[in-house]
């Protein structure tokens, strides 16, 4: 394509949208929801994923053993379960560990009190592994295995606060995605018919500029064009919105609410646009394009 | 330079064809009108030369070139070298005299520069060099008319169809368009108008085809 041409498609694209520009806004303003629902979802979910996970690292499963066993048996076991892909780090905890801590634990103070127990280990058989986890989700089948192990004697689990998180953030996934699928839909659709009431309002044009002898791509390029454009500035806006949004939510939550702010750590504003503001734009840009490429296949044959 | 060779054109629709095997020769540098009553196929036989419609049977010579050969792709290459008027004008209403000549120029990629030179002398050869910013709504038919034919011809085509070009207009601006007409095609350019305007054929005294019913049924110098 020549440079005039180039040039004399983005000037008459953009004056399609000035021309038509009613239908042009309702355009935008689709794609500006969907956009920025998209956003606020995706928000929600990586700051949820995050919280997830920085719990998931204090989850811990306990592993004890038949009384029988020795402590060079139980040592050799930890191959066992540091093999297996969901186990993050697995921590042996011998009985006078465990006895150490319990004793610090309840007698604190009063240590003098447990100095009857010095000679004789009340804990004797709580020789144990902390097992935790990379992935919360494996935590049933985990337990599965080692219940299933013969040396094994029981296994406590945490209860399932962790698993109920990230069973949580995937539902959250679920549904963002259907209720922005079909807002995407609905998106292709608006942009579809603004591009076709264009082609409709130019349908003289058109015939004159075919009869020149201009190209199906001429012809063609200022509706794409069209397209790119409300894409472009349906993505831009609510962006720009979310990433003030953002940092005026999590100043706010931190201000308010600073006795829960341990828990909730936010991810930093740059940290979560690196990945959306890309992401939002190649999407508003791909469905202006989808949508207007459609419309001009299917009524623009030279 | 143009050439028909037992062309008929039947239309999907149509109980009659609307091109009866047609065969007419037209040379470089001829002037031809091409009359007869309405509906007799007039209109069909321009839109099979801009290769808008393909004929049912026979072949069209262009240039050298065998229409039927000519792949989809390269159709617009092929109509930039022929320039074409209609009785209804059809101009941009939204862009002015300038722009609407301009716009051939455009379409086809033509360097800006080469546009500013090009459209005021187009103007001028049809006597419009002053009203370069009137819309058309503000012109006369004649005018009009006039815009068109500067459009048509601003990318220099070898060959200039003109569909009941004086249609529209009264006798005076019919003439005017007539005469034009025969200037260009002094000029060199191979021109074939349709019309019903039987007083200004007879007058001009050039090439006559007639078609009734889709057949041709005199052609005279
Ligand atoms: N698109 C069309 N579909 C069906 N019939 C058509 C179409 N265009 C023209 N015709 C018919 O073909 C015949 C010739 O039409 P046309 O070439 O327009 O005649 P003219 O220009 O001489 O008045 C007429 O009978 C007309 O009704
Ligand atoms: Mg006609």
């Amino acid at each position: 394509m020549k440079i005039n041409s180039f040039f004399y498609s983005i000037q008459q694209g953009v004056k399609n949208i000035w021309r038509n520009k009613l239908f042009s806004l309702a355009s935008i303003a689709t794609m500006a929801a969907c956009i920025f629902l998209f956003g606020l979802f995706y928000m929600i979910v990586t700051n949820f994923q995050d919280m997830v996970q920085n719990a998931e690292e204090g989850v811990a499963i306990t592993v004890f053993f038949q009384p029988e066993i020795g402590e060079s048996e139980i040592i050799a076991f930890e191959d066992e379960i540091t093999r297996r892909p969901e186990v993050a780090e697995c921590v042996y905890v011998s009985a006078d560990q465990a006895w150490e801590e319990f004793k610090s634990e309840y007698f604190e103070g009063h240590e003098e009190l447990a100095e009857g127990f010095e000679a004789d280990n009340p804990l004797a058989n709580s020789a144990h592994y902390e097992v935790y986890l990379s992935d919360v989700s494996m935590q049933n089948a985990l337990v599965t295995f080692l219940e299933s192990q013969e040396i094994v004697r029981e296994v406590h689990q945490s209860e399932a606060a962790a698993k109920t998180l990230s069973d949580l953030n995937t539902l959250i996934k679920y549904i963002s995605i259907g209720i922005i699928a079909i807002l995407f839909a609905v998106a292709v659709f608006l942009i579809s018919n603004t591009v076709n009431v264009g082609i409709s309002v130019r349908k003289e044009e058109i015939a004159v500029m075919k009869l020149i002898g201009a190209t199906d791509f001429f012809v063609r390029a200022p509706f794409i064009v069209e397209g790119i454009l409300i894409g472009l500035i349906g993505s831009a806006i609510p962006l720009v919105i979310l990433f003030y949004l953002y940092r005026r939510i999590v100043a706010y939550i931190g201000e308010r609410f600073h006795f829960i702010s341990s828990m909730l750590q936010f991810l930093p504003v740059q940290e979560v646009f690196r990945i959306l503001l890309p992401a939002g734009l190649i999407m508003g840009v791909g469905v202006g394009l989808i949508g207007s490429a459609i419309t001009v296949r299917r009524h623009l044959k030279v | 330079m143009i050439k028909l060779e037992h062309v008929s054109k039947s239309y999907k629709s149509g109980v009659i064809p609307a091109l009866n095997d047609v065969s007419i020769t037209i040379k470089e540098g001829e002037f031809v009108f091409l009359v007869g009553d309405s509906g007799s196929g007039k209109s069909t036989l321009i839109k099979l030369l801009l290769k808008e419609l393909e004929p049912s049977s026979g072949t069209i010579t262009v240039n050298g070139q065998q229409l039927h050969k000519i792949r989809r792709r390269k159709i617009p290459k092929y109509r930039r070298n022929i320039g074409v008027v209609f009785q209804d004008f059809r101009l941009l209403k939204d862009r002015n005299v300038y722009e609407n000549v301009a716009f051939a120029q455009r379409v086809v990629g033509t360097p800006g520069r080469r546009i500013k030179r090009a459209v005021p002398k187009m103007l001028s050869l049809v006597g419009l060099a002053a009203k370069y910013k009137s819309k058309p709504k503000q012109l006369s038919g004649g005018e009009q008319q006039r815009v068109a034919i500067a459009r048509a011809l601003v990318n220099q085509p070898k060959i200039l169809l003109a569909d009941e070009p004086t249609g529209n207009l009264d006798n005076k601006n019919a003439w005017e368009i007539m005469r034009l007409l025969s200037e260009i095609n002094k000029r060199g350019t191979t021109v074939l108008v349709v019309t019903h305007n039987m007083e200004i054929v007879k007058a001009m005294d050039k090439r006559v085809i007639t078609i009734r019913k889709g057949i041709v049924t005199e052609d005279e110098d």
